[in-house]
């Protein structure tokens, strides 16, 4: 075993040391030392925990389904992508032009109709799968995730057929796409304003997880299936609800997402699939407290590896998602509020 | 019976003796002969292609049925070996991208292993601690990094990827010598799996697979078993990674995307994801569907078509995954145990369960 101080210092010493970097040595990136650019970090900062917030949508319905019921979700990023696409078509009904759409053009109500479809929509279509494919094979979670995995190769190969592989427009409404001035740099509203549902979403899911009899029942689910099950409880409703708001997430999630990047487009699901996956392996699979941690981090590690690494260079962000997951993997193998079965 | 069949006490001779191994022998002879009767393109496309899928799949099977690890990674690792030969062995004068070393092409094999190697013996580490669906989770997103950190470390490859890639002179216009160089492979990888099953090793491994509480308390070092398992395995899936970039010319981070990381695990499944055998099979029944499935009369008028294949794939899988989950060498195996044992219970509804033999050694063994 090794000495109790290694694993702490695998924690801190990177720690401190990006945060030395971030705040005086950062020259030559495109944000510079933070002392100096207050600015620049203040936006890097807010890039950060507004894509968190997104991450954290995404990612609840992923960890609340396996928590509850041990299933993971493959087919997670489908449900985002499928989505994406339902609220890209209702939208452009509704605003009634096929390109060239602009932020203008959509009013808030062409923006939360879409949503509420697309939600409907993949949260049914998520039951659906639960109730024919994975209600029978409960506890077998190799061969759920790879029978969610099977459906999310169909559906992304059946979206591409059907949506094409170019990517398709989907925009946020025009009264919260403005710019607004903080520590001299320009920002946003849009992001914040994703950040907000974000705090919505997961404020009502507080709610009914902490203040109704079927959040309760989902909470010593989550503890002791068997338990809840042998008090007459019926497991069976609860699991068909908890998948739909799982997927439900998902769908929130997509058109977030895709109102965030502007368009929808193939391949979107499979990095969907990995963003859930990177903050459920950080936070812990199962816990929601896990999914806000993981999310908070992963999307720091996002805004900021880019911006800070040396002009030229910042093409090895992606090695920081890494080293962010091996750090967390190093020194909780079941992340950071994951139980040891 | 016991899973390798080496630790029962018949004698070395009788053991080699086994239907397991004379089905095998068979195949192998057949594939051998192949270029003799067989058409150029089902010898140098459709079954060199076969032979390197199943070397990777078969490193899936082996994690999965003696370390009880279902890898997401191994498709990765084939890719890292290609890249890394695309990097070392492309001519600095080539128009290309990637580093454009212009090595030796063995030199660039030996540094594409040892590479893959180290990567996986890292990346194992790191993962050894968890297993069931948890490593399943960390390979696929191992899978989904590594195609990023192709795609985006531009002076590696960048999303373009590496063209150009010739294999060495031994293999240069000469198809059917590579085909055979993989047919011998796939029988070196296949016993070599074998043979580190029967060692203390490889029990140990099984021993971990079965109770790691266990076998962790009578003093194995359950992550390090673990992790060499893993290593080994990235070894031969690099090497099958090895033979795919010569094969195809060219390597790009699409091609070791999520895609075609499940297409292989979806090959490991349909052969059954219990026995090495299956990763074969299972690799022939994935590439012959992918090019002969359109010729197959009014396929098309159902909505199959070539470029559909990913849906046909995927309804392979949903199907063998609710029927079967030990794919087609479960289902062989069933079909024979229920021909000679009609009242055995139907096994449809079992977890996970410790690999059962091959479907012909245990056939041989359960006679009445």
């Amino acid at each position: 075993m090794l000495p109790g101080w290694v694993p702490r210092a695998a924690v801190w010493v990177p720690a401190a040391a990006a945060a030395l970097w971030v705040l005086v040595l950062a020259r030559n990136t495109s944000a510079g030392p933070a002392i100096r650019e207050p600015g620049e970090f203040v936006v890097t900062l807010l890039d950060g925990v507004t894509f968190a917030g997104l991450l954290f949508v995404v990612a609840s319905g992923f960890t609340l389904v396996f928590g509850l019921m041990r299933t993971v979700n493959m087919a997670h990023g489908s449900l985002f992508l499928g989505a994406a696409y339902i609220a890209h078509e209702v939208q452009t009904n509704m605003v009634g032009k096929d390109a060239n759409i602009d932020a203008r053009d959509v009013s808030l109500l062409a923006w939360i109709l879409p949503l509420l479809a697309a939600g409907a929509v993949v949260a049914l279509l998520g039951l659906l799968m639960q109730q024919l494919l994975l209600r029978w094979n409960q506890g077998q979670d190799l061969r759920q995730a790879l029978i969610t995995l099977a459906i999310s190769v169909i559906a992304a190969d059946q979206l591409l057929a059907h949506f094409g592989g170019v990517a398709q427009p989907l925009k946020w409404p025009g009264t919260v796409t403005h710019f607004f001035e903080i520590v001299g740099e320009r920002y946003a509203t849009s992001r914040l304003f994703m950040l907000g549902v974000a705090l919505v979403v997961g404020a009502l899911l507080w709610l009914w997880l902490n203040r109704t009899r079927m959040g309760m029942v989902i909470r010593a689910g989550v503890d002791d299936q068997e338990m809840v099950r042998a008090l007459g409880i019926n497991v069976t409703l609860v699991f068909a609800v908890t998948f739909a708001v799982g997927s439900f997430l998902a769908g929130v999630g997509g058109v977030l997402g895709g109102s965030f990047a502007g368009s929808v487009a193939p391949g979107v699901d499979g990095a969907w699939l990995l963003n859930s996956l990177v903050v459920v392996i950080i936070g812990g699979l199962g816990s929601v407290k896990g999914a806000v941690a993981g999310s908070l981090l992963y999307g720091m590690v996002v805004a900021f590896s880019p911006a800070y690494l040396p002009a030229g260079y910042t093409y090895y962000s992606v090695i920081f998602t890494f080293a962010l997951l091996a750090v967390v993997l190093a020194v909780r193998p079941n992340g950071l509020y994951g139980r040891v079965e | 019976m016991s899973p390798t069949g080496a630790v029962s006490g018949s004698g070395p001779a009788r053991r080699l003796l086994s239907a397991r191994n004379a089905v095998v022998a068979a195949a192998t002879a057949l594939a051998l002969m192949l270029p003799l009767f067989g058409s150029n393109f089902f010898v140098e496309f459709v079954m060199t292609r076969t032979m390197i899928l199943g070397i990777a799949a078969a490193t899936i099977v082996f994690l999965a049925a003696y370390g009880g690890m279902v890898s997401l990674a191994q498709y990765l690792f084939a890719g890292v070996a290609g890249f890394m030969i695309g990097n070392a062995a492309v001519a600095q004068d080539a128009w290309s991208k990637g580093l454009k070393l212009g090595w030796n092409p063995w030199v660039a094999v030996v540094f594409a292993l040892a590479v893959t190697t180290a990567v996986a013996l890292v990346l194992g580490a790191l993962a050894s601690r968890t297993t069931g669906i948890y490593f399943l989770m960390i390979t696929l997103t191992y899978a989904v990094i590594g195609y990023y950190v192709f795609g985006s470390i531009t002076p590696l490859s960048g999303f373009g990827g590496i063209t150009g890639i010739d294999p060495p002179g031994l293999f240069q216009d000469h198809p059917v010598r590579m085909y055979l160089a993989l047919v011998v492979l796939s029988v070196l990888v296949y016993a070599a799996f074998r043979a580190v099953a029967a060692t203390p090793f490889g029990i140990a491994l099984q021993g971990i697979r079965d109770d790691p509480v266990r076998m962790a308390s009578l003093g194995f070092n359950v992550s390090l078993h673990r992790t060499l398992a893993f290593t080994l395995a990235g070894f031969f899936a690099g090497l099958a990674g090895v033979f795919n970039v010569w094969w195809n010319g060219q390597i790009d981070p699409t091609s070791i995307s999520i895609g075609p990381t499940l297409d292989l695990l979806i090959v490991a499944v349909i052969g059954g994801t219990l026995s090495l055998e299956g990763a074969w099979l299972g690799a022939f029944v994935f590439v012959v569907a992918n090019n002969y499935l359109r010729n197959l009369p009014l396929v098309d008028r159902v909505g199959i078509t070539e470029a559909r294949f990913s849906t046909v794939v995927g309804v392979l899988v949903l199907l063998i995954m609710v029927l079967s989950p030990d794919g087609l060498a479960g289902i062989i195996e069933r079909v024979r145990s229920g021909l000679s044992r009609p009242g055995r219970p139907s096994e449809t509804s079992r977890p996970p369960s410790p690999p059962s033999d091959a479907p012909a050694g245990a056939a041989a063994g359960a006679g009445p």
